[in-house]
């Protein structure tokens, strides 16, 4: 008898089964494999499972408590929404893809220790990056290869860190981090940069709006929110975040307000809303760490709800931009019925997810008598309804008709829209369904009639405001700079300075000792001498014993694979074991 | 009935909806001066309408940052990456 299951079981390796399926079998089977995922979360115990000992590590696969269990619900529902969405598609590579790096962010949520931790945030980063490249346009190709260099760097980071604090506290437990020396940071650094902090964000909102239509659905769930559980789990109470988090809630809101392209737009304020999660997380408190659970969880159903809304317009208009848009609402009135309610959800609008959720957070600060954090996140709020609840609405489904015509997307994408839009809605009346599953015991009402009105006053006014501006806040055909200009336009500039400084100044010197030792020439043919007998004499002495040396090796070497990696798996044995004595 | 209808219908009685929208935005402030108010954490949670003036202000400071920023320093043309 089996006692438990690794639900990335069913993710991971049941997807290589997808290429050997057709029709309507290959679509059962692509909701089947998440709807198992999701009821074996709904089925597991709380515990310590799936301990494995290798080369002297302990990996620890399944640990189950409330935290890993709240997010793992979560991240299985994107992943059967996702996969419902994306049911049209005919591209096994893309479904493949997106139920791989589900299923290592489910891994990920469920590693005990950091090594299995690292495994799956790699395999996340391997896999997602298929989803931007699987668009084949040359603009995905290039932000994939931008994408995937980042996370690559993030990575070497992430295992740095662990790396040093195994040397250091002989240690890889994934657990609540002591001291404060460099593996401290390393770490956490290398779960900043997944988490999109500024500095440290530019790859989401360059990338995401490059992928696929329905892989952008599971990239705005997945990165992100694995790296606030991760976040959660090693850091909380890490006053540095309270600031970042704030800091990072209003970043995503001004530049948000700068875009054009709407997925672009929706990827500032995924920035946004991680933003109030890692303040949450930097407060630490039960309350905050339950608001960061909570909103992460409502996060991930609306986010994904908004993705689709934005997918259903490409997909149907051909179009991204905000300038382009406009008076869609009378050819897809299902869309935007449905966009509006994770708009209304994301907005903290009394009765949708948000408004349960994102409120424990800054309550958090409240508590916390944290006056400057409470207004600047109750500022980010404002933001959030300007540009998703207002601005999004009204140039791209209401506005002046750009002349688009497009029908309602396929029925399969308006289903799981539907499903998101339901769970947006029934965490908004009835909060106590996700408040029975956050970390901490809840003791906190979110509809008090204080609560709902003060709600109410700061939505609405922000509403009058934008009627009143409206004519001046439309999508303007340009592009905004970010943290990526670096490493796109500054790598170049920096070629342009070593050409036009660097070498003209090398140059420089190069004629300068040359005039100044024109005159030594006697001095030079006695230094040819000693280069000639001393210096040659010695290299190519040197080289005869490497010949000869290479032509003993030569027969140890038989050129088969297999004897190689005994070599190596054996020295790296040998070396290990030196460095435990 | 149909979704498409009624968000036509409401489009077309714009006027009717503005003047809907500013009675409740009054109500909303009246209503404030009533509440009771137990849990407050900061002397602004006293003052009734108090969230109604700063989600304006809120509004007004995100408006004029991000097109000041957008206007002098961050904008682009849309092929400047292409160049």
């Amino acid at each position: 008898m089996i006692d438990w299951i690794h639900p990335s079981v069913f993710l991971i390796f049941g997807a290589l089964l997808i290429p050997f399926l057709r029709g309507r079998v290959q679509r059962i089977y692509i909701v089947l494999l998440p709807a198992l995922a999701l009821l074996t979360v709904m089925l597991m115990s709380p515990g310590v499972h799936g301990v494995v000992h290798f080369l002297g590590f302990e990996l620890i696969f399944g640990r189950v408590d409330k935290l890993s269990l709240a997010f793992a619900y979560v991240f299985s529902c994107a992943a059967l929404i996702g996969a419902t969405y994306a049911l049209h598609v005919k591209d096994n590579g893309q479904h493949i893809a997106a139920f791989v790096y589900a299923g290592s962010s489910l891994g990920a949520t469920f590693a005990g220790d950091l090594l299995t931790l690292f495994v799956f945030w790699e395999l996340m980063a391997f896999a997602s990056v298929w989803l931007i490249w699987s668009r084949r346009v040359q603009a995905s190709i290039e932000a994939g290869y931008r994408y995937l260099l980042v996370h690559a760097v993030g990575g070497v980071v992430l295992l740095a860190g662990i790396v040093i604090l195994y040397v250091t506290t002989k240690s890889t437990r994934f657990d609540v981090m002591q001291g404060q020396g460099p593996a401290f940071y390393l770490i956490l650094i290398g779960f900043m940069l997944n988490a999109a902090v500024p500095p440290l964000h530019a790859w989401l909102t360059d990338a995401y709006p490059e992928a696929t239509v329905t892989g952008a659905v599971f990239l705005s769930a997945f990165t992100t929110k694995t790296a606030v559980y991760a976040l959660i789990r090693a850091y909380p109470g890490t006053e540095l975040l309270i600031w970042m988090g704030t800091f990072m809630a209003l970043y995503g809101v001004v530049f948000a307000m700068l875009s054009n392209d709407i997925r672009r737009l929706l990827g500032y304020h995924i920035i946004s809303q991680v933003g109030f999660m890692v303040a949450a997380v930097g407060m630490g408190t039960a309350l905050a760490i339950n608001g960061a659970v909570a909103h992460a969880f409502a996060h991930i159903l609306y986010k994904g709800l908004l993705f689709m809304g934005a997918g259903a317009i490409i997909q149907m208009t051909g179009q991204s931009k905000l300038s382009e848009l406009g008076g869609l609402y009378r050819w897809m009135p299902v869309t935007f019925v449905l966009y509006m309610i994770g708009a209304f959800s994301i907005s903290a609008f009394p009765l949708f997810s948000g408004f349960v959720s994102k409120s424990m957070e800054i309550s958090a600060a409240g508590e916390m008598h944290l006056p400057w954090i409470w207004l600047l996140l109750t500022l980010a709020s404002v933001g959030t309804f300007l540009c998703l609840g207002l601005k999004i609405p009204y140039y791209a489904f209401i506005g002046k008709d750009c002349g688009a015509r497009p029908a309602e997307p396929p029925r399969n994408m308006l289903v799981a829209m539907g499903i998101a839009a339901f769970l947006c809605i029934f965490i908004g009346v009835y909060p106590a369904w996700l408040y029975d599953k956050l970390p901490n015991p809840v003791d906190y009402h979110p509809y008090t009639p204080t609560h709902v009105i003060w709600a109410l006053q700061i939505l609405l006014f922000t509403g009058m405001g934008f009627f009143m501006l409206r004519k001046k806040l439309g999508g303007a055909r340009k592009i905004t700079l970010d943290i990526d200009w670096f490493y796109r336009k500054g790598a170049g500039l920096f070629m342009q300075f070593v050409y036009r400084v660097v070498v003209p100044i090398e140059n420089w010197f190069i004629q300068v000792y040359r005039y100044v030792f024109r005159g030594n020439l006697a001095l030079g043919i006695k230094g040819l001498w000693l280069d000639k007998n001393v210096i040659d004499g010695a290299v190519n002495a040197i080289a005869a014993v490497v010949v000869r040396g290479a032509g003993a090796l030569r027969q140890v070497q038989t050129g088969q694979l297999q004897q190689y990696a005994l070599v190596m798996v054996g020295s790296l044995l040998i070396l290990s074991l030196y460095s435990l004595f | 009935m149909d979704i498409g209808k009624i968000l036509e219908n409401l489009v077309n009685n714009a006027k009717t909806l503005k003047r809907i929208g500013f009675a409740v935005l009054a109500l909303l402030v009246v209503i404030d001066f009533f509440l009771p108010r137990h849990h407050s954490h900061f002397f602004w949670d006293d003052i009734p309408g108090f969230s109604a003036v700063f989600g304006l202000v809120s509004f007004v400071l995100i408006v004029v940052v991000s097109k000041t920023l957008g206007h002098y320093w961050l904008g682009r043309s849309e092929d400047y990456y292409n160049d």
